[in-house]
């Protein structure tokens, strides 16, 4: 402890000795300093840069071909795409007609937030083909995979009318993917690009906008 | 150097630690900070929390390393890898449970020693510099326990990681980009794996090593606070200048924590070799299912040390199609604790001395955080809905909201009501 406070005594004693500055010396410092930090900088860029997705993560997103014809109306199959799940969905008539109804529960009823749709799903079904909906099953919260609640009422109330339910933070989506008012979920469920190669198969990821 | 009266064996010790001293202040540090460091004599049952914290960090780097001679960091192979180490690795099954159940001790132990400088107000003046370093060492923490539980690749470890790494992509205009960067991929995956491992045996270890250290020589600095409040330092004996209240760390304090260590570890023991899942809330049973990155389990819920902020973040609902608001409340709600040594504006520091008024808000902070805690373990829809009047809003979600607002009352509205408390006078010098 004393041995510190001897320390201490001594150096301040140094540090008053020097009675000018020498501005050329600090100048030189100071600018010397600013390059080293530019350096620094720089070379911290490809450590960021290491960090984002590879080539080989990059290359790994082409379209993929789904067979639609062995869903059954009023049940869904799910297809992997860019490793994210896309529910395919095979609505009712019912279903189909419910979904006009409840436009006053929901945040965005007529899908006006442009990302969430190719412009040819921005309709009433959010679809090409009315019964069948093509969603990408990513909740717009946080990212989880929404639970199929296709059928009215059951486990979700009686006033449930079909639609999904997120596990993660409670969000509720009909039917055409559109949030309800008051889900943790900002906007709608995406609906991926696709197109219909033939009436029984599906290509997502592609549209007939897009020129290959 | 030799002393007749000696043995030759203590005359080698002492001319050997002479011959250390000479190059290396091995004395100097010891009497420094163990024999000669004057803590308060009056600690309580309060004041095992921070050395037994010290013990599950060893505990936690000596066997983290033994898992990771077992355990391989690739999507393929880690779910794998981790049963082998359960199944196969002679022992392996106990190093692993040490290493989950010390995760969450980690978690209890903290809280306490939080809460202990909570009650004691052992974040003031001049201790704020100890209270920071804490706080940075409680975020590595949760860094740690959140990279960590990627590393096994079951359904829970990966739709956590996917649900927290999304958390950034909230943030306005650069949010997206961050969560990509951060994953290395468009989707959690082999490289956000393999990163997340660097950062949870590598990276984070040596930043909460070093953060330790600063913690410690920051303590040592000021010197300990106490169930009472006051400062020993300003009563000194005369004569030897050691404070009047103050006893040395070691032996008095190294034999009460030895006690502390021998009870915590009984209770440890207990846990690991009894109820290692405990119940689902140390070891979840999602996770024992390989990571599907097309269904989300029907119940996602974080370890029980992260829920009450979860509650929190499930509980503010999106403003103008943002969810922005909840992500920043759940951020602000563990940062805040960083602002406490100067929110507080109380006359006295310990919880003794204090008026009811603090001791109600303290109440309701800490069943606030029980109860959020709690419900973020449950689904939102547990308590069922309410009427239409009440927009068929979860219940579950109006009580987390109501619950929300009282733990942020609590920080918010603490300048205040330190203020305005009555409090007892303080004594001279400390009681039992």
């Amino acid at each position: 402890m004393s041995d510190n406070q001897h320390d201490k005594h001594q150096s301040s004693s140094q540090q008053e000795a020097p009675s000018h500055i020498d501005a050329e010396k600090r100048k030189f410092l100071i600018a010397t300093s600013a390059v080293g930090a530019v350096g620094v900088a720089a070379v911290a860029v490809p450590f960021v840069k290491s960090m984002t997705p590879s080539e080989r993560a990059k290359a790994a997103g082409a379209p993929v071909e789904v067979d639609i014809s062995k869903i059954e109306p009023g049940t869904m199959m799910t297809a992997e795409w860019r490793g994210k799940p896309v529910w395919i969905i095979n609505r009712t008539d019912e279903m189909t007609a419910e979904l006009a109804k409840h436009n006053d529960q929901l945040s965005d009823p007529n899908c006006d937030v442009i990302s969430q749709q190719p412009s040819y799903c921005k309709n009433a079904d959010r679809s090409i083909k009315p019964n069948l909906a093509v969603i990408v099953g990513i909740c717009t919260h946080l990212g989880c995979s929404p639970t199929a609640k296709l059928q009215v009422g059951g486990d979700m109330g009686d006033k449930w009318v079909g639609g999904f339910f997120c596990p993660c933070h409670g969000s509720k989506f009909d039917l055409a993917g559109r949030v309800y008012k008051g889900s943790p979920a900002p906007i709608n469920l995406v609906v991926p690009p696709y197109k219909y190669l033939t009436d029984n198969t599906l290509l997502i990821g592609v549209d007939t906008e897009v020129k290959a | 150097m030799t002393d007749k009266n000696k043995s030759v064996l203590a005359n080698a010790l002492d001319n050997t630690v002479s011959w250390v001293d000479e190059r290396f202040p091995l004395t100097s540090n010891i009497k420094a900070h163990l024999t000669e460091y004057y803590a308060p004599k009056n600690f309580n049952f309060w004041y095992f929390f921070g050395s037994l914290a010290m013990l599950v960090l060893v505990l936690q780097i000596v066997t983290g390393i033994f898992l990771t001679m077992h355990y391989k960091p690739d999507a393929d192979l880690a779910f794998g890898s981790v049963e082998y180490i359960m199944r196969d690795v002679p022992w392996g099954w106990l190093i692993r449970y040490m290493h989950s159940t010390g995760a969450s001790m980690f978690f209890v132990v903290v809280y306490l020693h939080m809460f202990r400088g909570i009650i004691y107000s052992s974040y003031r003046n001049p201790r704020e510099l100890i209270w920071l370093f804490g706080v940075a060492i409680f975020l590595c923490l949760m860094g740690e326990a959140f990279f960590g539980y990627l590393l096994p690749w079951g359904q829970m470890s990966y739709w956590g990681a996917q649900v927290i790494v999304n958390l950034f992509s909230a943030i306005p205009f650069v949010g997206p980009d961050v969560s990509e960067w951060l994953r290395g991929d468009y989707l959690v995956s082999d490289a956000t794996l393999n990163r997340f491992f660097a950062f949870h045996v590598i990276a984070l270890p040596l930043v909460l090593l070093g953060l330790v250290v600063t913690h410690l020589i920051a303590l040592h600095e000021v010197g300990s606070n106490n169930p009472d409040g006051i400062e020993i330092k300003k009563l000194k004996d005369k004569k030897t200048g050691i404070p009047l209240d103050g006893i040395a760390f070691h032996p008095y304090y190294t034999v009460k924590d030895l006690v502390g260590v021998v009870v915590f570890l009984m209770v440890f023991s207990a846990i690991i070799f009894f109820a290692p899942e405990m119940g689902g809330y140390f070891l979840e049973a999602n996770n024992f299912v390989p990571a599907d990155a097309l269904k989300t389990p029907a119940h996602i819920a974080p370890v029980w040390y992260f829920t009450p902020y979860y509650s929190i973040l499930r509980a503010v609902p999106p403003v103008m199609n943002s969810q922005f608001p909840g992500v920043a409340a759940m951020g602000l709600s563990v940062m805040v604790f960083a602002l406490l040594p100067w929110l507080d504006k109380g006359a006295v520091k310990s919880i003794r001395y204090r008026g009811s008024l603090y001791k109600k808000w303290l109440a309701a902070f800490v069943v606030s955080f029980i109860v959020l805690g709690y419900l973020g373990t449950v689904p939102s829809n547990i308590w069922g809905q309410f009427g239409s009047m009440l927009g068929n809003a979860d219940r579950a979600t109006v009580v987390a909201r109501v619950f929300t607002v009282i733990y942020f009352a609590f920080f918010i509205l603490m300048p205040w009501y330190t203020k305005k408390d009555k409090t007892l006078p303080v004594p001279e010098r400390v009681t039992g």
